[in-house]
């Protein structure tokens, strides 16, 4: 019963950073094959800090709730601070258990992130495998 | 609002199924003895629980019964070894366990010869049996292979592949917006060029039962050979290979009540005889030489290597379960559930249903969206109310194009579901359009 907390909704239904930037240094987007989530992330850096972030797309409560989030934390930190995000920090934000299918929902965001920003291809968590 | 807590969400009276059961099942009581799901469900040690699971996955995988589960522990506690070779008494006694699964397969669908039964692992694998060993003794350049948009992945790529292994083309029939095949259009697809036609017998997305009997009439005016995908439809009516002429049929153990790991591969015993293996190894030969080899009759040509044997005795008293059960039966039961599920799920806000809105047309899978939810939201609030049912592309990802959408819910129902089960469905289905949609 603890998925889908008002937390979550709240972030689904009116999200933070939620759109495109017109001149991003970096801009990327990848998809989740398995369920047609889609997210990209635009990013305006500044003196190595992430000065505007902004993403879009589309998907399920999970990853889009998870997107809003990643983007409020890492606005204004530095892209080497950013970096060292892990699977278990994007799983903290979300802040409830997931199944093995729906943490790849919460990891899509972070996976977008890590691409476009530093080239970065697996998903998070198994870079260390 | 307290609307995070779900279950306390009020749901609205019109959401709720204002009519019961006996109403749509009357007309059918006096033509079958109806299921006796109380007692079936006891053969299926999961519904235990209270309250019960709501299992609607069955178009991916059914539950096992327990028949099923007792006699593969029989073979491992009391006959465990290897078949065909060995002096021995539970060697041979696994053989005749192994031989005799095939033979029950052979009745079920009514194949002429038992040795035109192959087991292999699943569907897929005798799809790509079918790819392989067939198609690239068959299929020249320029070639033609006529399938479905809405086909199972696994009757898509395996033809892919051969063609691009053969420079054969693919070509594709339509479906109406009601997911009904155009049949004006397959007679125009089929040419002299036609050279296969492979085809579901039940969409596993729409539930569409696809008038596959005069698909291959039509196929074999021209010359063309047949698959049918029946990974859909003998687990829920009978299919009778020698009343359809088709030229292959393919099915899984662990959609019909039998284990995952086996899975049937008919065909005519013509093209059988003259196909070259698929896979090389043990059983499938007669005589090896350092370079060459003959290789051993049907059906053991196309079974190489060490077969799931606890899994094919599995299937064979699978098959038992069901014929015993009465397929005719579990197939207007499930016409029931559609129908009922039909009913309620309609009133449901916003919701989209796809497929035929016939129940005689579509077999007991029901694909839908609800506006303004994701399908794996839909999903894991069901989760919570106990109601596991798919959501995603089904393995149907061109169908999905054709639908216009990324994913849908399916519901898919077998013998062991209830009324409750729908009830609990649509109850949950409100709830999630409730809460996701709450304040749009």
């Amino acid at each position: 019963m603890n998925i889908y907390q008002e937390e979550l909704l709240d972030h689904y239904e009116n999200p933070s950073n939620y759109g495109t930037l017109p001149n991003p240094d970096i801009s990327h987007e990848e998809d989740n094959p398995l369920c047609g989530d889609q997210i990209r992330i635009d990013l305006l850096v500044k003196d190595d800090k992430i000065k505007e972030v902004r993403f879009s797309g589309h998907g399920c409560t999970i990853s889009m709730a998870a997107a809003s989030m990643l983007t409020e934390k890492i606005a204004g930190k530095s892209l080497d601070e950013v970096k060292h995000l892990t699977k278990d920090d994007m799983l903290a934000m979300v802040g409830i258990p997931l199944g093995p299918v729906r943490i790849k929902c919460a990891l899509l965001p972070l996976k977008v992130l890590k691409s476009g920003a530093y080239g970065i291809n697996c998903w998070p968590g198994e870079e260390d495998e | 609002m307290e609307g995070g807590k779900i279950g306390r969400l009020d749901i609205p009276f019109k959401c709720l199924p204002s009519f019961h059961l006996h109403k749509v099942i009357n007309m059918h009581t006096s033509e079958f003895r109806p299921l006796d799901v109380e007692r079936i469900r006891k053969d299926f040690p999961i519904f235990a629980t209270e309250p019960p699971l709501a299992f609607l996955d069955n178009a991916a995988s059914t539950q096992t019964a327990r028949p099923v589960v007792d006699a593969m522990d029989a073979y491992y506690d009391t006959y465990r070894s290897n078949i065909h070779r060995g002096i021995y008494r539970i060697s041979e006694q696994a053989t005749e366990a192994y031989e005799h699964a095939r033979e029950k397969v052979a009745q079920l669908i009514n194949a002429p010869r038992t040795r035109q039964i192959i087991f292999t692992r699943n569907t897929t694998e005798s799809i790509n049996l079918v790819a392989h060993s067939w198609g690239n003794a068959n299929i020249r350049e320029g070639d033609e292979i006529v399938l479905t948009v809405m086909e199972h992945h696994s009757n898509l790529v395996p033809w892919q592949l051969l063609a691009q292994r053969t420079g054969a083309v693919l070509r594709f029939l339509e479906i109406t917006d009601e997911g009904l095949l155009d049949f004006t259009q397959f007679r125009d697809l089929l040419t002299e060029k036609t050279k296969l036609v492979a085809m579901g017998h039940v969409s596993n997305v729409l539930g569409t039962i696809n008038p596959i009997q005069s698909v291959i009439e039509a196929a074999h005016a021209v010359g063309a050979k047949v698959v049918v995908d029946a990974a859909q439809s003998v687990p829920h009516f009978h299919v009778d290979v020698q009343q359809l002429d088709c030229d292959f049929l393919a099915f899984s153990g662990h959609k019909m009540c039998g284990p995952t790991g086996i899975g049937v591969l008919y065909g005519q015993l013509e093209l059988l005889e003259e196909m070259p293996p698929f896979l090389g190894g043990g059983s499938m030969i007669r005589a090896v030489e350092r370079d060459v080899s003959t290789y051993a009759e049907l059906p053991a040509k196309f079974e190489a290597g060490t077969p799931s044997i606890a899994e094919a005795i599995g299937l064979g008293h699978a098959v038992d379960y069901l014929t015993q059960t009465n397929l005719a039966a579990i197939h207007v039961h499930e016409q029931e559930l559609l129908k009922y599920a039909h009913q309620c799920l309609k009133e449901i806000e916003g919701i989209t249903l796809y497929g035929p809105s016939a129940p005689h047309q579509k077999a007991g899978v029901i694909s839908f969206n609800i506006e303004g939810v994701h399908p794996h939201d839909v999903a894991g609030i069901l989760d919570t109310h106990g109601v596991a049912i798919r959501a995603g592309h089904h393995c149907a990802q061109p169908l999905m194009k054709r639908l216009d959408v990324i994913a849908t819910v399916r519901a898919s129902f077998y013998l062991y579901n209830t009324v409750e089960d729908v009830d609990r469905l649509s109850e949950g289905l409100c709830r999630a359009q409730k809460l996701m949609t709450r304040r749009k």
